[in-house]
């Protein structure tokens, strides 16, 4: 363990700027293309599940 | 004749690829979530402080393995294409679909990760050098070939146009890889950080492999979430679906 205090470990040396905006850029990025993959399949069988219901409008 | 191999092939078929995804997609999650909060703690609490570059050095834990992700996919995406093109299976180009916007991700996020770890390093965000140029094209061919399929309307002509381009711009992955040694460039090369002393070298490599081997394991996951809605939405009109959403 080399952080004496927590407000050390943030200020990363002085490069917390670089050290956090990598990743926390990395786990936001992640995070959002997991929701949209989740979106994605909510919105597909939501749209399949009313073609179904309205006899398979589609051809 | 070979009930394995004949097993196997069955999984080729979106319609059994579809339930075989689902249950895998969940697992790889599991392990990626697992392997990142190994990988965290050793890249800020075990691994040390760098005699040159101090904290900032720490970017590495990211910046590598999403770096190896965005070429190791678009090898695989391009294989899957390639393959697509070949034997005419409808999953293959389903998969390569799949991992485009994943690996497109990580190619980002490799050339963000680089822009903040430059500034301090280099006193600049960016540079026209070799490898940050040759990187900057793979997010290009990972958007060009996204643009491309969705501009096609019919999937198995994208799917066929996509391939093509994606087969072609294979040739820029080596060109990455060896960038460092081919030209003169800003860019450190592989192994500049690791080789300073023994004890250092294991630990900071071994946090980048686990991270690696986390992103590694969360493209799995999403690429198998992500061609789950693909076959629903290109296989919409087959019965099997149509049974699965009753």
């Amino acid at each position: 363990m080399h952080w004496n205090s927590v407000s050390e470990f943030f200020a990363m040396g002085g490069y917390a700027l670089y050290v956090w905006g990598s990743f926390g850029a990395t786990a936001l990025a992640l995070a959002v293309e997991m929701w949209l993959i989740h979106r994605r399949r909510l919105q597909t069988l939501r749209t399949l599940r009313q073609d179904l219901a309205t006899g398979g409008a589609a051809p | 004749m070979n009930n394995r191999i004949a097993n196997w092939f069955r999984f080729a078929s979106p319609q059994n690829f579809y339930p075989l995804a689902g249950r895998m997609w969940p697992l790889f999650a599991t392990l990626s979530a697992v392997l990142c909060a190994a990988g965290l703690w050793l890249s800020f609490f075990v691994a040390p402080t760098d005699a040159q570059q101090g904290e900032g050095y720490r970017i590495i834990f990211v910046h590598v393995p999403a770096s190896w992700l965005s070429m190791f996919i678009y090898l695989v995406m391009a294989a899957w294409a390639g393959l697509g093109l070949i034997l005419n299976t409808r999953l293959s180009g389903m998969m390569a679909s799949a991992l485009a916007p994943t690996g497109a991700l990580f190619a980002f996020l490799s050339l963000w990760t680089g822009a903040l770890w430059g500034k301090p390093m280099w006193g600049a965000w960016w540079v026209w050098d070799a490898r940050l140029t040759s990187e900057l094209i793979l997010l290009f061919l990972y958007l060009g070939f996204m643009a491309l399929q969705a501009a096609i309307d019919d999937p198995r002509r994208a799917d066929k146009a996509g391939a093509v381009l994606a087969l072609v711009g294979v040739v820029n992955v080596p060109i990455i890889y060896f960038s460092v040694k081919w030209w003169n460039t800003l860019h450190q090369g592989a192994s500049v950080s690791l080789t300073r002393s023994p004890s250092m070298a294991a630990t900071m490599l071994v946090g980048m492999l686990v991270m690696a081997l986390a992103f590694w394991m969360y493209a799995i996951a999403a690429t198998l979430a992500r061609v789950r809605c693909i076959i629903l939405e290109r296989e919409r009109h087959t019965d099997w679906v149509k049974h699965a959403l009753e």
